[in-house]
């Protein structure tokens, strides 16, 4: 029988338009044409501009500030709402659970004017405070989706077997259970870490002057910037960020293996 | 000489579900003692009971005449095999089997020496440096005994451990777990769903059913002299018989009447009189069917009837035997297949004869237990 060639052709079309986008911006960030547009030769002059702008790195900063903070404080709010998932039964649990879903399926532009309308509300000055609040308060619900996950794989028989074998509750924890969520509980923060970012709507609104991060600085590079410099520093997001989700795929997966 | 372990009115509801209810059994030192019973029976809170995972709603657990019943899990000279092994996926077989030692910050050398030994006992040295993921289930499997006995407990929970486990490997893994336990000589509670691992490893069983202890004995007791129609019904196979006694035949010997039989010989060991119902269980390797009628004998019983079905098993073959509303289960082995006289086949006409002291009178009789036997589509 000859087989269909339909999934073949259905990969190749998912494929590019998925990724045609980024390849295009990758060859632009290279053209040495100041406009963009037709190819004027390989120039890495729009790298050289990115690299030595100030400002630039002040958002990188920031950016990177905000990604540790929420990144850390949410694998430890995100983990032990996991475990209170797991562990407990109950009807408020089930409207835990909504909680900590909802911030994966509200709009970003909703959390955004809400979490600016409840600094104002406070009147919070908007700082890099208020930016890691807000990425706090969604990272937690993908560190948690993650840990549960893990959670409902885990065969916590070995949890006995520990206590069996004289390990009290602390140390069966800290010996047996801990090491083998790690890899879940670091795929859950990584993912929280690319999650923040480049997260560009919620930050827009809960950011004030002096703590731009990196993906709002380029939303102002666009309007008056020079764009080849934008795709420059959008291949270095890119890759960045790729480099971190594919390693949170590799955590997740070999500690599958060997559970 | 005291019991070693034991459970005295051991009681344990998990909501309203009454999961052991008012169990009493005794241990001795370095037996293999097993709670044998199907999925549900509570043989497995028992166990946990005694690894100290569940605490008992009343009743005592007593080990080497200590109170053991409130002691937490980590505190107990108990070790368990668990029935998925449980091993610790992040550790090698080594770690894993030193986890116990370390957590007693036993020095290291003397951890190291002892790993070894285990690692020696259960044949598994050249994988010691491998990671649970990379072993076989059988190897697993030696894994957690030897994690659980380099403790040395003072007694050994095996739960279920060879369920996860095709047949031949089972069957093997049992003939080794024996020798383990002639090497060790700590007293082992094994608990199984399998009759067959039961009865070949235990030195006594006590048959679990909905909570309760059916019977506790040897495993030829149990097999042989079984008390109840759970126990004759659950372990191996068997026929009930519903009957009336007729006749007391001096002290030993009851006549008894069973529809569509004639009369037939039981051994009295319960002291049945005139006029009581009983309930036989007959055993189906305790039937002899021949196609001649078996000569007269008033040690032997006899009856005539049709074979409905035939199993040719290689080492027997099973026939159901049809006598009135009776379906017979009977076995017959196969000495010289070949030399046999004529094999018997479906819808011969033959006798089904069996000794008088074959045919075992129950104490307790329930309908539902026929559920258990073995028997074709109708």
């Amino acid at each position: 029988m000859k087989r269909s060639s339909l999934p073949l052709l259905t990969t190749i079309a998912v494929l590019v338009f998925f990724y045609f986008p980024l390849v295009l911006v990758t060859i632009e960030s290279f053209n040495a044409s100041k406009y963009g547009g037709p190819w004027t030769g390989f120039s890495l002059r729009w790298y050289k501009t990115l690299f030595t702008d100030a400002e630039v790195f002040r958002a990188l900063k920031n950016t990177l500030i905000v990604g540790v903070v929420s990144t850390l404080v949410s694998m430890v709010l995100g983990t032990v709402a996991a475990f209170a998932l797991h562990r407990f039964k109950g009807k408020l649990q089930a409207a835990h659970y909504g909680l900590i879903y909802l911030p994966l399926v509200v709009p970003d532009i909703l959390m955004g004017i809400s979490l600016l309308l409840f600094f104002v509300a406070l009147k919070v000055e908007l700082s890099l405070v208020t930016i890691s609040i807000a990425h706090i308060s969604f990272c937690i619900s993908y560190v948690t989706m993650v840990v549960l996950g893990r959670l409902q794989d885990f065969d916590f028989s070995v949890m006995d077997a520990a206590q069996d074998l004289g390990a009290d509750r602390l140390t069966a924890f800290r010996k047996i259970l801990l090491p083998l969520l790690a890899p879940g509980i670091l795929a859950g923060g990584l993912l929280a870490f690319t999650l923040s970012i480049d997260d560009f709507v919620i930050t827009f609104f809960v950011s004030g002057p002096g703590s731009t991060t990196l993906p709002v600085y380029i939303y102002s590079m666009m309007k008056h910037g020079s764009p080849p410099v934008i795709n420059a520093l959008s291949v270095v997001l890119l890759a960045v960020t790729f480099v971190l989700v594919l390693y949170s795929q590799f955590l997740n997966h070999g500690g599958k293996e060997n559970a | 000489m005291p019991p070693f372990l034991s459970f005295e009115n051991i009681s344990k509801s998990f909501g309203s579900h009454k999961a052991v209810d008012n169990v009493s059994v005794d241990v001795s030192r370095g037996e293999i003692f097993s709670l044998l019973g199907p999925s549900g029976c509570g043989k497995t809170t028992l166990l946990r009971m005694c690894a100290g995972f569940e605490e008992p709603d009343s009743g005592r657990i007593l080990l080497d005449g200590v109170d053991i019943t409130n002691i937490p899990p980590h505190k107990r000279k108990v070790n368990t095999v668990f029935q998925n092994y449980a091993l610790f996926p992040h550790l090698s077989l080594r770690e894993n089997i030193a986890f116990g030692l370390r957590i007693a910050k036993r020095p290291e050398k003397e951890i190291q020496a002892e790993v070894d030994k285990m690692l020696d006992l259960v044949q598994l040295t050249d994988h010691a440096d491998k990671l649970p993921a990379f072993i076989s289930g059988g190897q697993k499997q030696r894994v957690a005994i030897a994690r659980a006995l380099i403790n040395k407990p003072q007694v050994l929970l095996l739960d279920e451990p060879l369920a996860a486990l095709d047949l031949k490997l089972r069957q093997r893994m049992l003939v080794e777990l024996d020798g383990i336990h002639d090497e060790v000589g700590i007293t082992f509670l094994y608990i199984t769903h399998d009759q067959g691992e039961a009865m070949g490893i235990s030195d006594n069983i006590a048959v679990m059913n909905q909570g309760r202890i059916e019977q506790i004995g040897k495993p030829t007791e149990v097999y042989e002299a079984p008390r109840s129609s759970f126990v004759a019904a659950f372990i191996g196979d068997t026929n009930f018989f519903e009957g009336t006694v007729t006749e007391e035949k001096g002290t030993e010997y009851l006549t008894v009447k069973i529809d569509g039989f004639p009369d037939v010989t039981v051994f009295n060991d319960k002291n049945a009189h005139k006029g009581d119902p009983v309930y036989l269980s007959i055993r189906p390797e305790k039937f002899s069917v021949s196609v001649e009628k078996p000569a007269e004998n008033e040690h032997v019983n006899a009856v005539e009837g049709i074979v409905e079905e035939v199993i040719y098993m290689g080492s027997h073959t099973r026939y159901w035997i049809r006598v009135q509303d009776y379906r017979i289960s009977t076995n017959r082995q196969h000495i010289r297949y070949a030399l046999d006289e004529k094999p018997i086949q479906w819808k011969d006409r033959v006798w089904l004869s069996w000794r008088t002291d074959d045919g075992y009178m129950l104490e307790r009789y329930a309908a539902a237990d026929e559920k258990l036997l073995i028997l074709p589509e109708e």
